[in-house]
Order: C-alpha cells, then structure tokens, then sequence
C-alpha cells in the first residue's frame, strides 16, 4: 500500500500505537492501584480530616 | 458579583484538588470520545486521503505523527515551566501535580518524535542519526525529562521533590527555543520550519489539513492522559497523608500507653 517505503511507515506507526498504549495502561493501572489502596485505608476506618469532619456534621 | 467576578472565581475553584477531580469525572468520557473520534479521522486522513510527496514519496505520511508528537514534546515541557512558576510563585496546590504527570507523557512524545525521525531519516537522508542541532536538541530535551522524573523519584517529600524539580524545570527550558530555532541557528540536515512561519505554512493544503487534524487528537490524547495522571498524583498525595496520620495516630497512641505503664 505504501509502496517501498511501507516498513519505514508501519514501524513509525507502530512505535507510536504501541508507547500510546503504554501510557493508556500506565494511567490505567496506576488508578487502580491508587484506588485499592485508598479503599483498603477506608475499610481500616483511616479517613481524610475532611471526611472525618464531614461524617460528624452529618451524624 | 459581576459576571467577570464569577468567572475568576469558578475558575479559583479549580485550585482546590477535590473539586477538580469532580470536575475531571465529569469532562472525562466526552473529552475520551472526541479524543477516539479526532484519532480516527486524523488516522484515515493521514494514511488513506493525504497524497505521496513529490520528493519524499509515501515516507512523508510519517509526518502526521513525527510532527504532531514533537509540538506536543516541547508543548508538554513549556506546560511544566508554567507549573513551575505555579509551583515556586504562587504555591498553587496543583501546579507540582500537572508537572509531575505531564513528564512522563512529554518524555514518551520526545521519545515517539525521535524514534518516528530515526524510521523518516533513513530512506531519505541514508542514516538512522546524525547529530545535527535539531536532532540533538531533541535527545537533550529526552534527557531532561527523564532525569526530572529521576528527581521526582529520588526524594521522598512531594513538596520537597516538587520545589527541586521546579527550579530544574524552570532551567531546562533553555532547550525548547534551542530546538524551535537550531534548523536556523545552524547548518542541519532537519528541514526547516514549515508550518509555522512568518509567511505562514509552506504546505499544500492536502498535507497540512491532515497534519492538524493530527495535531488536534494527539493533544486531546494528552489532554486526556495528563488529567487521568493528576487524578492519580491526586490520590497518591492524599494516600501518603492518610498513611502518615494514621503513623501519627498510632505513635501517639504507644506514647500514651507507655507512660501510664511507667506511672504504674
């Protein structure tokens, strides 16, 4: 399709999708695991001063 | 309030991280769809519409993502200069948080721009590399950003971490006009600039069409990564302070106990 040139051109494409979908799975995987974490905090009753303060005006 | 005043102070609201990460849930799906959509129509106009080059044959459908990835290398460096003077300056809660998550992303388009230039200069100029001034501008901007994430790494305070990198960033700027201007500073084999120019693009409107639709996704993609980044630091900073507190918590709770035992 791209005559000559094809393996230059599917490389450079190729290197690009493929270091895109390192960042994809970086930030994907790197949410995850800040959300367990925090999760794991809350379920040991470890909260923010914030939601602390926010609980007890509510209750 | 006048309507300006409540626009200063919508956009003051940003500064606190818990109302722009609700912020973020809401802008992130839309801006996710456009950011599929801008690709797919920038990928097709690239590859299946855009015509071969006179010169450089089909080699130049390279372009479409060697160029767009190098504007973004420098954008996401010179976005990091601002938060610097964010971070040193005004002591704003989110500058060091934008920095942090937009190095790596800028170290990646430094690394697609260079390794994309390597797959373009071969069958057009003979060679993988040359160490012409454009071309080693841009490995020295690489270099810079991973060693800003090395320092990042390297001390354990954020905050501390974040006042370091900043003065560093604020030094490496240096390089993004090096890079803007070495294809006129110096004799390079990297052409110079054409597209943004005082005379304006020196491109048909074939090529550049496709190259800014290009550009447009590949900085929604940013857009995108560095928000879901923040998001992350977020919640890593809020992680540490949780955990530090409940230390705290817990040292002084043994504090406590270990004097009623030495009263007894």
């Amino acid at each position: 399709m791209f005559g000559n040139y094809a393996g230059f051109i599917l490389a450079s494409y190729g290197v690009t999708a493929a270091t895109i979908l390192l960042l994809v799975l970086w930030v994907i995987l790197d949410g995850q695991k800040q959300a367990k974490i925090l999760a794991q905090l809350h379920e040991r009753g470890i909260h923010r001063r914030s939601e602390r303060a926010k609980a007890a005006a509510n209750s | 309030m006048t309507e300006t005043e409540t626009k200063s102070f919508q956009i003051r609201d940003l500064a606190n991280p818990t109302r722009f990460l609700a912020l973020l849930d809401k802008i992130m799906l839309p801006l996710l769809i456009l950011t599929i959509i801008a690709l797919g129509v920038g990928l097709y106009m690239a590859l299946f519409v855009s015509p071969d080059d006179y010169q450089q044959g089909s080699t130049v459908k390279i372009m479409y993502i060697h160029v767009p990835a190098a504007w973004l290398a420098m954008f996401a460096y010179t976005m990091m200069t601002v938060s610097a003077l964010g971070t040193l300056v005004w002591k704003h809660p989110l500058a060091d948080v934008s920095a942090k998550a937009a190095a790596p992303l800028g170290a990646a388009f430094s690394f697609v721009c260079l390794t994309t230039g390597s797959f373009w200069g071969k069958p057009m100029w003979g060679t993988w590399w040359v160490w012409d001034a454009r071309l080693t501008s841009m490995l020295i901007l690489l270099i810079i950003y991973l060693g800003l994430i090395a320092l990042w790494h390297a001390i354990e305070d954020p905050l501390k971490a974040g006042k370091a990198v900043a003065i560093l960033t604020l030094v490496g700027f240096i390089i993004i006009p090096i890079i803007k201007f070495s294809v006129d500073w110096w004799s390079t084999l990297h052409q110079p600039a054409t597209v943004f120019t005082l005379d304006g693009p020196k491109m048909d409107n074939s090529m550049l069409i496709p190259l800014l639709v290009m550009a447009g996704a590949f900085t929604l993609l940013f857009t995108v990564l560095h928000f879901k980044a923040m998001k992350n630091e977020i919640l890593r900073r809020r992680i540490r302070s949780m955990q530090m507190q409940a230390a705290r918590q817990v040292a002084s709770g043994n504090r406590a106990a270990a004097s009623s035992v030495a009263q007894r």
